[in-house]
Order: structure tokens, then sequence, then C-alpha cells
């Protein structure tokens, strides 16, 4: 590690400010709020996974004590509560848009997925709603269920939606069908693969949680939520709400206990919870139990996926054809048609010059709960896919699976794919060459020998991703189907007494946001970082933004640097009049205005007091006080890659996996905060290395229960399973923002798993095994292998 | 309701609460130490760790009658003013925290771990943070500041 400090410039390894809130207590987390008049709902939710609602008997729940109200989906569809908002208009191939299956915070008729909530309970406490709520009586009539993708599309298929036939929401294409034809037709190997991406629960450790006040006096909302775009919630509440104007309504989060894309949406029971605020008069507060968020936080992944590339002799990629059947679950969450398609199908080129690619996405309704973004969103399943391939590839072909790379990696940038997306920078076979440098590719074969000595099976896998981050330039992606408006804002006041503000629309949640703003803008003013505040989450105070996913931090950071640019610009004018020397003789650095024709100098606080003073220039010609306020929307995404190396030890007695060295060089541009951002590589690959090995969200495919709906069931990464990993950074600096960063976030969840796979995969000497590679599926691998 | 006796950071409190009352939601609710998360319903995610007579303590598994008359020490009672318990400060100095959630839990945990075994090895940290989740960190920093935590518990004592 980086040798840490106090108090640092942009690529210093700075300790976090917001640590001393959390390591003491005293962070501030939406279940810790309590308002006068408090009340707290539970929800009815339903045992089964598709059924129509007979008949609600409220009667005895009703009487309960505490109970001040309970709310049927009926009650609050008449009272004016619309179907939950759509975020992503996508077209099917044919040019019709997508059918969306009507999704209502509390279920009206119908429910589609096991644990959709059917009727609010508010009390005045927590236990008395949660007792009220279990005596509710719903009369359901059971409906046959199905879970798999491929069942859901059969022509006998139980339906989810009027007037959806066969549970197909979309079919969506991009790239040339007849490019890749021709690139099959002259091609002489292929190798093709069917795959499952397994459906990942995301589990933030603070579950989702909401606490509504309403002003009946002047007709305002203040919403408290956990989420990771605060700022741009309040567009749908106020939406949803029926709310004259978004100046009706605040939304704030205060610290939020990780998201992953799981506190992105918006979500159903929130929009109940705020309409009950509202019709109550009354604080209301739910906060989920893990239990709820296992069955009703946006699912992650889940595609099954077909595709087939095609070579020359020597291994060169021809042409790539992929279909993908997404699990959609019960209804289109908010971002979903988003990630299965642009987020995912985009990426399909990798790291590789793949002259033609076609790719079908299938959108498809099942029985579970909606799929949303989880960290990564569409890139990890792009990546699997691609880099799962390449190894087959190796193996068709007869090379190294790093020599099948070298073969076919992007050399120069700008590289336009056959895929919308053009890659700004990178150096694939150098960050190659780091990493395997870093995981002694060369005495691999040493270790393994090692290994079979003491009776194990020993393999190494690489998986070189490239994604998209830096979300994102908001006119391509308006022309893609979203509302646009991907930019990030920040303001950054500077206050007489030399303090500073700095103002931002995104939003950490985990990131580090305080620490990396504060080091930017105390680099740029030459002050210390304790004389800077960041203020995120809170409309009151926040006038735009767009919240934080998709690795996006350059986006804000590059918003605040042009503010901070311009506060200097602005300081330069003063100082001008200060010194009475030309304008174009003041000089900036390090804190300190000065000039050559003058022997004075002005710090920078001194120029922030002259600024609110006004007093030392004309103010007909120089505002006074020290504001400024910059959007900045990037020209392109930026495109992180790196090339992440795991080695596993497989016992045959046993089937278990152990990842017994993991090593990654990323290329993250340039990187702010080497401790904040190696802690982001942790948890990704941790994720990453947890999808592969472990975790599996299972339906009963009898009656789409969910089977693991606890951390007794959930297969979640623990201290006890991991290895130390070595990391090194290769970057190549992007030129798309004025910070040459590129995001690092959900690099780690997108590179992993195809690495441990392919790992698995040569420890066995096997073509493919699905995720999680579980040791039942293992041990059964083992005993082909010795019967053979 | 019944009325419990508790000891928490070094102050004797009275609690009226329900005999179903958890631990956890005495502290959170009742004294408003919110410090002491919740991140389960099954007793796993170690979120809201405690310590009780001085041994780490789930406190969504036992009823707050079944605390009474213990010493409690929570994350809000480490620090002595200003000055941080010694794994606090590793665990800002290693970046043992993203989100912070899980923390307190996992920085309670640790101090029982430390008491336990003096100066652990990695592998009997791993071994004994076995149930407490993080979500954000990958356990690798926690595992380093908990180890250099445990250094420096060592010192001092
Ligand atoms: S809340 Fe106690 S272990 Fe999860
Ligand atoms: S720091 Fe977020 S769960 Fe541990």
């Amino acid at each position: 590690m980086n040798e840490t400090v106090a108090n640092g410039k942009f690529g210093q390894s700075v300790k976090r400010v917001e640590d001393a809130r959390l390591i003491t207590g005293r962070g501030r987390f939406v279940d810790d709020l309590v308002f006068p008049g408090q009340t707290y709902a539970a929800f009815v939710r339903s045992p089964y996974a598709h059924a129509t609602i007979a008949g609600i008997d409220l009667a005895s729940a009703q009487d309960m004590p505490g109970v001040i109200r309970i709310l049927t989906g009926r009650e609050l569809a008449d009272a004016g509560l619309p179907p939950l908002p759509s975020g992503w208009n996508l077209s099917s191939i044919d040019g019709t848009p997508a059918r969306v299956g009507l999704h209502h915070a509390l279920a009206v008729d119908a429910i589609r997925f096991v644990g959709e909530p059917v009727a609010l309970v508010i009390a005045e406490t927590r236990d008395q709603a949660r007792d009220a709520a279990d005596t509710v009586l719903v009369e359901y009539q059971e409906l046959p269920t199905v879970v798999d993708l491929a069942a859901a599309i059969a022509d006998d298929a139980p339906q989810l939606h009027d007037g959806i036939a066969q549970n197909r929401a979309f079919e969506w294409e991009i790239g040339s069908s007849a490019a890749v034809e021709a690139a099959f037709a002259g091609a002489t190997r292929r190798v093709t693969l069917s795959l499952r991406n397994n459906r990942l629960i995301p589990n933030a450790i603070e579950p989702r949680a909401i606490n509504v006040q309403w002003s009946a006096f002047d007709e305002a909302m203040t919403i408290y939520l956990t989420h990771q775009n605060p700022i741009g919630m309040r567009g749908f509440f106020a939406i949803m709400l029926g709310l004259p104007s978004e100046n009706n309504l605040r939304v704030v989060s205060p610290d939020v206990g990780g998201g992953f894309g799981s506190k992105a949406p918006a979500y159903a029971e929130e929009f109940a919870v705020a309409f009950a605020a509202k019709m109550l008069d009354r604080p209301v507060k739910w906060t989920a139990e893990r239990s709820e968020s296992f069955l009703t936080d946006a699912h992650g992944r889940d595609h099954l996926t077909t595709a087939e590339l095609a070579m020359d002799d020597n291994g060169r990629f021809l042409g790539l054809r992929v279909h993908t059947l997404a699990n959609l679950g019960a209804y289109i969450s908010t971002s979903n048609a988003l990630v299965v398609s642009y987020m995912y199908a985009t990426m399909l080129s990798g790291q590789y010059a793949i002259p033609a690619i076609h790719a079908r996405v299938e959108g498809v309704y099942t029985n579970t709960c909606p799929v949303d973004a989880y960290r990564g969103a569409g890139r990890p399943e792009a990546a699997y896919l691609i880099e799962r391939l390449a190894n087959l590839a190796a193996r068709e072909i007869g090379v190294d699976q790093a020599e099948i790379r070298r073969r076919n990696f992007i050399r120069e940038f700008p590289y336009q794919t056959p895929l919308i997306y053009c890659y700004d920078s990178g150096d694939y076979e150098g960050c190659l060459d780091a990493a395997l440098g870093l995981a002694d590719y060369a005495g691999f074969e040493a270790r393994k020998a090692e290994s079979q000595a003491r009776g194990k099976l020993r393999g190494i896998g690489l998986s070189a991703y490239v994604e998209a981050c830096g979300i994102g330039p908001s006119k391509l992606l308006a022309s893609l189907g979203g509302g646009g408006a991907m930019w990030e804002s920040c303001e950054i006041r500077v206050q007489p007494g030399g303090s500073i503000e700095v103002l931002t629309g995104a939003h950490n949640h985990g990131q580090g946001h305080q620490t990396v703003y504060a080091q930017i803008v105390s680099e740029r003013f030459g002050v210390p970082m304790d004389s800077i505040n960041v203020v995120q989450g809170d409309t009151d105070r926040i006038q735009a933004g767009t919240g934080t996913y998709g690795s996006r931090a350059s986006v804000g950071l590059s918003a605040a640097v042009h503010s901070c640019d311009k506060i200097v610009a602005k300081g330069r004018a003063i100082v001008a009049h200060m010194l009475e020397v030309n304008l174009a003789d003041v000089v900036f650095a390090d804190g300190i205005y000065s000039s050559a024709a003058s022997n004075r100098t002005v710090a920078f606080v001194e120029m922030a007091q002259a600024a609110h003073g006004a007093a030392s220039f004309p103010t007909d010609q120089i505002e006074p006080g020290l504001v400024a306020t910059s959007f900045f929307d990037p020209p392109n995404f930026t495109y992180p890659a790196g090339v992440h190396v795991c080695e596993v030890e497989i016992d045959p007695e046993t089937g278990v996996v152990e990842v017994v060295a993991f090593n990654a060089a990323d290329d993250f541009g340039n990187v702010a905060n080497p401790l904040i951002v190696e802690g982001q590589v942790h948890g990704g690959v941790t994720q990453g290395i947890a999808q592969a090995l472990w975790e599996n969200a299972i339906y009963d495919p009898d009656n789409a229960q969910l089977m693991t709906a606890s951390y007794m069931d959930y297969g979640m990464p623990r201290a006890d399973s991991l290895p130390e990993f070595g990391l090194c950074f290769w970057p190549s600096p992007t030129p798309v923002n004025p910070l040459g960063m590129k995001g690092c976030g959900e690099a780690g969840a997108i590179g992993a798993p195809p690495a441990v796979i392919n790992a698995v995969c040569d420890a066995l000497g096997v073509d493919h095994v699905d995720m999680p590679a579980s040791p039942e599926k293992i041990w059964q691998l083992c005993r082909a292998r010795e019967v053979s | 309701m019944s009325r419990i006796e508790l000891r928490v950071n070094g102050r004797n409190v009275e609690v009226e609460a329900d005999g179903r009352t958890l631990l956890t939601h005495a502290l959170r609710d009742h004294l408003r130490l919110t410090g002491t998360h919740i991140g389960c319903d099954t007793s796993q995610c170690g979120s809201c760790t405690v310590h009780v007579d001085g041994k780490a303590v789930k406190s969504c598994t036992i009823l707050a009658v079944q605390a009474a008359g213990c010493d409690i020490l929570t994350i809000e009672g480490l620090a002595s003013g200003r000055e941080l318990h010694p794994m606090q400060a590793a665990f800002n100095d290693f970046h043992g925290l993203q989100c912070g959630f899980c923390t307190p839990g996992m920085i309670m945990m640790a101090i029982d771990i430390v008491n336990r075994h003096g100066r652990p090895d990695e592998a009997t940290v791993r071994a004994e943070l076995e149930g407490n989740l993080c979500r954000c960190t990958g356990y690798h920093n926690i595992i380093k500041a908990v180890c250099a935590g445990a250094e420096r518990m060592g010192e001092m004592a």
C-alpha cells in the first residue's frame, strides 16, 4: 500500500475524512432518524409467486393495538398513485416499443413474484405494524409459475401480463448480422458456448429505508431515503405523488450503507410509504428487514446466452454472434431495459479487434424479483462471455490463454468498435504483461506440480476486461432511449472566512467522496483539506445532480475542477486590482497569487475576504462574492480496462475450489486516491469471486419460491474464504475529462468472474463450468475426470 | 412492559420495554445509541455486535431483559473524548471501511478477537471474522486494520 497521509493532493493516498464519524458510531443512516409523531410501516407480502387477489380482509388487523391505517393496492390506485415509472425506452427490432407490464406500488389484482407487497400497515410502533401485518388476511388464487427463461417463452408458458404473449417484453439487436454471416463464411475455425450468468442478490449491508414527513400546511414533503441518487429521485417522487412542483419536495440521503446498484432504482415500497405519509399527514418510516431485501431488492444478472466466435487458423477473431435471454423478473425495473441492452451488448467486443459482431437480446418476464443494475450492470455479463470464449478459442487453436489475447488485442486508440462505443485510450498488452508479472505466470507450472504432489488440482485463469464508465455523454444516451441528463454538477462556495463548501449531486455510499472532492479542491486552491466541507445528498442544498453509479465519480470531479478554475480566475481579476497590476501578470500557484510586477502577494484566503469585502475592486466590473457552479457533460464514456489473473486449487475429494492467488493490473486512468481505489478493487474482486464460486439466487422451479432468502442459504463472501489480493495500476489517462480519470468501482466485479472460471476450467481441463462453481458441481466433474 | 436496568458505556440507565425487545432495539430505539446497526434478521451479519460483560455479543441475539444488570459497551463508548480507541484509529489508517455500515460491529468484534488472541495472525483474524459480513471492502483492509489495531493495543497494554 502507498504511504497514507492526512492531507494531500490528487494522486496521494489521503486517509478518509468521513471515517471519523463512521468509526465512532456517529454515522447518520436513515433508520437512525426518528421524527416527532413518527409512525412505522410494515408490508403484507404475498407468499405466492403468481396469484390473483380474491379478497383482503383487514377487519381483525385494523383492531390491533396501535394500528393507524391499512392501505391496499386498490386504495392507493384509487387515491391517485400511478404505476411505477420506467426509466428507459427500448425498442424492439421491428420498431415497436418494449411491452411494459404495469407495476403497481402495491399489487392491485395480481401477484407476480413472491414477496410482492399487497398491503401497507401503518402503526404507532414498528412491532405493532409488524404484528398487524401478520394478521391481515389475503385470499389468493394461485396461478402456475414460471422461473426458467427458456420455459417462459414457450407457447404454453404461464403468462404474467395481459397482452404480453410468451412473456416477451422486447427483442432488441445491435451490430450487423450480415457482416457476421460473411465473417463466419470466411472463417476456418469456430467455438461455441452456452452459458448462464447466475442471478445475484446485491445485499448492501444497510437495508433499504425511508422516512417521510408531509407538511399539509405548505403541501411540502421531506423524504429521507437511503439512495444512490437522491437528487435524481426528486423528479420521480414529484410525479408519482402528484406534487405541483419539485420545489415542494425535498429528498435527503444521509449516510448510505452500500448500494452496488440496488439503491439506484425507484422502488414500489418507497412510493407506497411516501404516498401514505401524505394521506396520513404523519411521518412514516419503513426499514426493510433482511428477508425483505432478499425478496425485493432488485436482483442482478440472470442471462442465458449462446454465442459463436469465428476465427482464422491463427486464432484471429473474425466474427461474434450472440443471443441472450435476459431475465427481467416480474416487471421492468427502472434502468433494466438499459442494463440488458446498451450496457451489456455494446461491450461484447471486449479488448479485441473483432470486425463483425451481432447480438440479439430478448427481455423475458418471469415470476421472480425484478432485475436491475448490480455492480457492473451488463458489463460483467459481456466480459464473462467474451473472456470465456477467448479461453475456448485458445484451447481450439492450441495456444496459451495469454497468447490468444495478444493476437487479438486492440492496439490503436481511439478505436471504434462495431457496437457504438469508441474506446478512448488503453494499453492492453502492457496491462497483460504487468498482471502476468504480478502473478508470476511463468512460475505457474512449478506451483501446479507442487499442488499435484499434495493431491490437488491447480489452475490459472486470465481475464482481460474493458468496461464503459463515467456515465455519461447525455446526447448519446438520449439517442439510445434514455432521458439524457447524465452530466454532474458541482458548486463551490468560498465563505468570507475562507472556509469552502463543495456541493455536488453525486452521492457517496462508500466511495470516499468527501475525501476525494476535498483533495482536489484543496490542491487547486492551495488550502488545507479541513477548511473544505463536501455537501451531498440534500435537494435543499444541491440544485442539480444525477447520483453515483456506473463508476462516474470522474464526471462530478471534473465539474469540481471547472468550478475551481472559475474561482481561481475570478481571484486573479480581484488580485490584479489589489496589487494594481495587469490581469495578465497575475499568477496563482500553491495557494498564493503573485505578480512579477509587484513584491506583494495575496493568499487565497485573503483574496476570498477581498471578494466578499468588495472594496478593493470595481463592482461594476467584477461581482462581489465567490461562488462558482459547473455542469460537466463528458464527450464520451471512459473505458477502464485491466487484466485479472486468478489461481485456484481444487480438492478433488470435496470439490471445494480455493482461490489461492488473485492478482490484477488495472487501467483506471489517473488515480485520485490509490488507497481508496485499491479498496474499491478489493470489494469488486470479492463480489466477482463470490459470483463465480458461491453466490446464486435460486427460485424453486415448481413454485417460484426464493430458496436462497437468508444469509443461511445465500453464499455471501466471508473473511475466511478469500486470499490477499495483489494489485497494480497501469494507467493510460483518458482525454475525455480534465482529470484523466476512468473509474474503478465496478472493475473487480467485471474482471474477476471470468478469471476464476477460466482458472477452474484450466484446473479441470474442461471447456466450461457454469457459475457458481459449487463443490457439488466440481466434485461431479472430478469424478468424471477420474473415470475418463 | 418491563423496566430493565443496564450499565451502558459506563452509565447506569433504565429502559422501559416490552419483554420481546431485543438488546439491539433497546440500544437503538430507547437509548438512541444508533451506532449499533441492524443488517439482518437471522443473526448472521454481525453489524449489531456490542460487548456484554466484556465479551462480543450480537445484540440481536439476546433480549434486553437478558442483559439486565450487565455492563454493555457499544461503539459510542470506545473513544475517550476525542482520543480514538487504537482499533478505531487502525480502521481509519488502513482504510478498513467504505460505507461504514458494518464498521461498528467489525470494530467491536475486532477488539474481542484481540482480547482473546493477543496478536492474532491474519488467518486467525479471517477465521474469527466469519460472523461479520462486509459487502464493501472484500475484508482485505479490515484484516490489515485488525492486525495493526492488535499491535497497538498490545503496545498500550
Ligand atoms: S443484525 Fe445482528 S447479526 Fe445481523
Ligand atoms: S464497509 Fe460497507 S458493509 Fe462494510
